[in-house]
């Protein structure tokens, strides 16, 4: 009966929101870029760096919201180089992602260790204090867990309604979607699928580093290597989960996150009895299985992974 | 400006590729090194000698090779048939702690003639079996290896864990969470006394000529390259897809398998989650390096490991962070993909 009543303690409901901020952020952007139809395996280098540099902003005297802006600045700017290779060149999306996700991470730990020379505890800085919804927050029990979280957290909420506006009700959504799927026909309706997945790449991996700069910026206080833990290849699960629609994203992010709380309460009630290891497995052994119920049924955008070049077929 | 197809990859062009990328690199390195306030040229004259200059060091970087050279041939296997191993990292460990598992329990007693070809087959076997499960759910289900294949990663590290915190651990260690050691049995020769060098380097030299073969001399290694150019035209011309695919897993997780089992044999003795910085994940660097050439693999393999030696004694001369290492060899990986593209495509005006 413990186990169940986990779910009815109000903190458990919070704590979903907070591990699920950088997930929607990280899943969003992937999202974005397969919707252009190129896989960004950068993605957990991208979440690395943003991590490191928007704390190093913020360390270094910046606003905690100019520390997200830079974030999204270098996340854009890897974007760049991902686009760069994979579309313009036309190299293997796999291995470049791969690439940069090495260089990205390794880039962030030296730039960190250089300003930070081995210190027993890494530095920290004052994170994003809750912001309390007023009215909103005094409503029982779900009240005090769904708006009393930080600006980032209601700003992915946002962003996901926003995503799916732009995807499926704008022309720009549509030449997105064109280009994921057809890029030929989509040039032949006055598209350029070059700009608009270079534009996407760039887009949706600003975004991957506002995820990864929400740990250090919110979630944590300080920066330190391996933090993002395979975050960002969860994320790329969570793409194929969510049949690459940002609602779903969101759901998705959002269950992901629930188990993930659920099982963190677990280990306190169930203790020494079984190994903390197997609680750390559920994330990873969770992303494997949604991609096995999903492969069949996803509809992948049929350009994914498909380099485009004019006249070339 | 737009490019055009050679109509054919010039020799001299597919040579200098890597030479090109690796200069590019530790230029960019460079600027790096720089902006950090130390002398450039000093650094890499320290990285240098750093990795070849003194016997240990030289031992080191041959040590530190050993398990590149096979996590690297695990890569370059695996992609030429365009399976996505990412996933080296884990069979790693899994072969390393299968070999820590059965040497002094199951094998104690086997003469070393015995226990040591038994372990690392051991080994490459836990290796196979992990890749297996990637491969098997992109063949039943249509699920892309290479996320399984990374998450799968983080699965095997905890399952190490829990194995040398676990049914595994050491009771002698002090508490240290490592496993029981393999038993002096179990340990490969050293190749020159009083290093870390062992005869792991010499199996590694001699399994990537023996894969060399097996690619460029029999029917595997065709239709292993088959499968990679174009599944379609391969399964027309009557290449058996999924037997191909399986059996190329089976030789890239073992080939990662047996990296972890000689580790192990080979320097520690026992497991630790540290046992590899990395291995898996620089054997993907190594292989692309190599333009996935069995032989080119050895060389891009010491390449790795003489920057990671090197740049380990540098930072500590010139206190550079040695992550200086990372950064330049992730960058070669980014760099040789756009030389190899342009040993193909030209800019035209």
């Amino acid at each position: 009966m413990e186990l169940l009543e986990i779910f009815a303690s109000a903190g458990i409901w919070g704590a979903v929101l907070r591990i699920a901020t950088p997930l929607i952020f990280g899943t969003l952007g992937a999202l974005v870029c397969e919707r252009a139809g190129v896989l960004n395996l950068g993605i957990e280098g991208i979440m690395t760096f943003g991590a490191m540099i928007g704390w190093l902003t913020v360390f270094s005297g910046g606003d905690l919201w100019v520390g997200l802006l830079a974030a999204a600045a270098f996340g854009a700017l890897f974007g760049l180089l991902h686009a760069g290779m994979t579309v313009t060149l036309g190299l293997s999306q796999h291995v470049t992602g791969l690439g940069i996700t090495l260089f990205a991470s390794s880039l962030s730990y030296f730039i960190f260790r250089l300003v930070v020379p081995l210190a027993s505890s890494p530095p920290t800085i004052e994170p994003f204090q809750p912001l309390v919804i007023p009215v909103l927050s005094t409503l029982p029990f779900f009240g005090d867990a769904l708006f009393n979280q930080t600006a980032p957290t209601y700003l992915a909420i946002l962003l996901a309604a926003i995503l799916a506006y732009v995807l499926f009700r704008t022309p720009l959504g549509l030449a997105v979607r064109m280009t994921g799927e057809n890029p030929h026909g989509a040039e032949a309706q006055g598209v350029n699928p070059i700009a608009i997945r270079i534009g996407a790449v760039m887009v949706g991996s600003a975004l991957m580093a506002i995820g990864g700069a929400f740990l250090t910026l919110s979630a944590f206080n300080s920066f330190f290597p391996t933090m993002v833990q395979g975050r960002g290849w969860v994320c790329i699960a969570l793409v194929v989960f969510a049949s690459w629609r940002p609602g779903r994203a969101l759901l998705g992010a959002l269950l992901f996150a629930l188990f993930d709380a659920y099982q963190l309460r677990l280990q306190a009630v169930l203790g020494k009895a079984v190994p903390y290891q197997l609680f750390l497995m559920v994330p990873y052994v969770l992303s494997i299985i949604a991609l096995i119920v999903m492969a069949r049924r996803a509809r992948v955008p049929q350009a994914l992974m498909q380099p485009y070049r004019r006249g070339e077929r | 400006m737009r490019l055009e197809r050679r109509a054919h990859r010039p020799l001299v062009l597919v040579l200098l590729a890597p030479v090109i990328a690796i200069v590019t690199a530790l230029a960019i390195s460079g600027v790096l090194i720089a902006i950090a306030g130390a002398p450039v040229l000093e650094a890499y004259r320290l990285i240098i000698t750093g990795a070849f200059g003194t016997r240990l060091g030289f031992t080191e970087t041959l040590t530190r090779a050993t398990p590149l050279m096979l996590t690297g041939l695990a890569a370059a296997v695996a992609f030429r048939a365009r399976v996505w191993n990412i996933g080296a990292e884990g069979q790693f460990y899994l072969g390393a702690i299968a070999v820590a598992a059965v040497a002094a329990t199951v094998f104690s007693g086997w003469p070393p003639y015995l226990l040591i070809p038994s372990s690392l087959m051991v080994g490459a076997i836990a290796g196979m079996v992990t890749l297996l499960v990637p491969l098997g759910l992109r063949l039943r289900f249509g699920v892309d290896e290479v996320v399984t294949s990374l998450l799968i990663n983080f699965v095997v590290v905890l399952f190490v864990s829990m194995m040398i915190e676990g049914p595994l651990k050491d009771p002698l260690a002090f508490g240290w969470p490592q496993s029981i050691p393999v038993g002096a049995d179990a340990m490969l020769p050293k190749l020159i006394d009083r290093t870390r060098l062992h005869i792991g380097l010499l199996i590694a030299i001699v399994v990537a000529v023996l894969v060399y073969f097996l690619q460029s001399r029999t029917v595997f290694g065709m239709q292993s390259r088959a499968a990679g150019l174009s599944p379609t035209a391969a399964t027309f011309a009557g290449v058996p897809l999924a037997k191909t695919l399986i059996k190329v897993a089976c030789l890239s997780g073992g080939l990662a398998g047996l990296a972890g089992a000689i580790e192990v044999t080979g320097v520690k003795g026992y497991v630790t989650t540290d046992l590899s910085p990395g291995y898996g994940y620089s054997g993907i660097i190594v292989a692309m390096l190599a333009n996935l050439h069995p032989i080119g693999v050895i060389a891009a393999a010491l390449f790795t490991a003489a920057m990671f030696v090197g740049a380990d004694s540098m930072g500590r001369a010139l206190g550079i962070p040695s992550y200086i290492a990372d950064v330049t060899v992730s960058l070669s990986l980014l760099t040789m993909l756009v030389s190899i593209f342009f040993t193909q495509y030209r800019i035209r005006r």
